[in-house]
């Protein structure tokens, strides 16, 4: 498999997202979620935006998602540096929870707008990198 | 006070420094030329300016030559006297920072204010400053959630916008590259200011280096080195402009909805809709009294969206509108980026949109004058960030 992380920055080390970047070491994806409404939350907050309540708490996710929409980056922003996914994917756990992330696994041009995709993780030094590889149904 | 506190200031003055690629010049030195040129076209002296406003401020990261020289150096550099001054990133677009003067005159805080926004992007890329910040350790900011996967310029924040247009709508490749054929045109009746004014085909345009898919080289502004700089007077000095001055009609600012890049309910309209929605709640003017449109075009994909969200066109029909290319000409219905906008003008971060509408509204724009111009719209920002003027002319 390609590597999709060369020459990227790693993700902040900032305490309220280190939950989401530690989260793929047991193969689970998890977003932050309110435990009195159930909505759930990404980029992490200590409130629930819907009802305020300060009882939110990582829960896993399916790990399914849909191709929201994407891009192919062509452009070599760094020497050697093939062209990728970079992909906006949805989950249909909630309308409008989505992750941006790379769709990996396939050739470039095969990635298309709905497609199934499920997460795959890409372990980097201190993070767990989800990214997203298509479904075989 | 008035009933609209935009009816209390007035833009009284604009210009520009040179602007071009690498011009071995400092971001002061730029903005000096800028300030000197606006404040003697707006038929004041240094002595009757008494505030500084500018986007995005001394704070911001300047690594990409991305900000101009805080206030304070330019208060120092020129010797004034001022009882306000700001900088600032965090507005609602690039526009705020024109908002805030109005803010400032219509309180009676300040009676002039030189409101400038300064690049040297061109010169800091040439000098390695793009792969120094790639290289970064760790993301920040927003770029938390996109840099990690390799969201690593704009173009990849933005690309997807008009991946999801084209899905959506059905939009074209060929619809988006009549805004970058178009603005070439009007690049080329503007030879002192604009930076590429060579003859754009269709053909050039679909045969360009693709960047980051459907957005090829020439969807994306050019970096250049160049300040605008332009004075907000209060308007009881409207009479007094050599040059004219340019009435507000409307602002729009807003922050709605996720403002991020990859969350918003609706990623192909984003924050220019709610922007424009304030707009025109303060305005009876319509989209259809508007006689030109300076839209940000960052990326030809965000002047489409801007001309879907102001209501030019209906959401989704952005495509059809853009089709051959006559609607946005400068005989069409709404004459687009006049002076080549950002794909042949130059990345001067919206504000030299700004300095054109004022220029096409006093009728002083040459062979590229929009006849009988009196309402100009201006947009700046994209994705999660937007704002707007409403102009007109001086009656
Ligand atoms: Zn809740």
């Amino acid at each position: 498999m390609r590597d999709p992380l060369l020459h990227r920055p790693a993700p902040s080390d900032d305490p309220s997202g280190r939950f989401f970047w530690q989260s793929g070491e047991d193969g689970v994806l998890r977003f932050l979620r309110c435990t009195d409404c159930g909505y759930w939350l990404h980029p992490p907050s200590s409130r629930c935006p819907r009802c305020l309540s300060a009882d939110v708490a990582p829960q896993p996710v399916s790990g399914q998602a849909t191709v929201h929409t994407f891009t192919v980056n062509v452009q070599s922003w760094t020497p050697g540096q093939e062209p990728y996914v970079y992909a906006v994917v949805e989950f249909p756990e909630q309308d409008g929870l989505r992750l941006s992330t790379n769709v990996i696994g396939c050739p470039v041009d095969e990635v298309h707008i709905g497609q199934a995709v499920r997460v795959t993780f890409i372990h980097r030094n201190d993070a767990y990198y989800p990214v997203f590889v298509p479904e075989v149904s | 006070m008035s009933d609209k506190f935009e009816q209390d200031a007035v833009i009284s003055g604009v210009a520009r420094s040179a602007i071009g690629r690498r011009l071995g010049r400092s971001a002061l030195d730029l903005t000096i030329d800028a300030a000197v040129a606006a404040i003697a076209d707006a038929g004041l002296t240094r002595e009757d300016i008494d505030g500084i406003c500018t986007y995005p401020g001394g704070s911001a990261d300047v690594t990409f030559g991305y900000a101009g020289p805080p206030p304070q150096e330019v208060q120092d550099a020129l010797r004034l006297n001022l009882t306000w001054f700001q900088g600032s990133a965090e507005l609602p677009g690039q526009l705020g920072a024109v908002v805030a003067a109005m803010m400032a005159v219509s309180t009676g805080l300040c009676r002039h204010v030189l409101v400038y926004r300064t690049v040297t992007e061109s010169s800091a890329q040439g000098g390695g400053g793009r792969a120094a910040v790639l290289g970064s350790e760790r993301a920040h900011s927003y770029g938390v959630w996109s840099a990690p996967f390799g969201g690593t310029s704009p173009v990849n924040w933005l690309a997807p916008v008009a991946m999801r247009h084209m899905h959506e709508f059905g939009t074209t490749r060929e619809q988006l590259g009549q805004l970058a054929v178009t603005f070439r045109r009007h690049a080329a009746l503007d030879p002192d200011g604009a930076v590429f004014t060579t003859p754009l085909t269709l053909d050039d345009y679909l045969a360009a280096r693709m960047i980051s898919t459907p957005l090829c080289l020439l969807d994306c502004d050019v970096p250049v080195d160049g300040s605008t700089a332009l004075i907000v007077s209060t308007a009881a000095h409207a009479p007094n402009t050599p040059t004219g001055a340019v009435r507000i009609e409307a602002v729009g600012t807003a922050a709605r909805g996720r403002l991020s890049w990859d969350q918003y309910e609706n990623l192909t309209s984003m924050a220019a809709q709610g922007a424009a929605a304030h707009l025109w709640s303060r305005t009876d003017l319509r989209p259809a009294d508007v006689d030109l449109a300076q839209l940000y075009d960052g990326f030809s994909i965000l002047a489409l969206v801007w001309l879907e969200a102001l209501g030019f066109c209906g959401h989704g029909e952005g495509g059809a509108f853009l089709e051959g290319g006559a609607n946005i000409a400068l005989s069409g219905r709404l004459p687009l980026n006049t002076n080549g906008g950002q794909l042949s003008g130059g990345r001067l971060h919206g504000y030299g949109l700004i300095q054109e509408a004022v220029v096409q509204l006093r009728h002083a724009a040459g062979p590229r004058q929009v006849r009988d111009a009196e309402v100009a719209l201006v947009s700046n920002g994209g994705g999660p960030i937007a704002g707007a003027l409403l102009l007109t002319r001086d009656r």
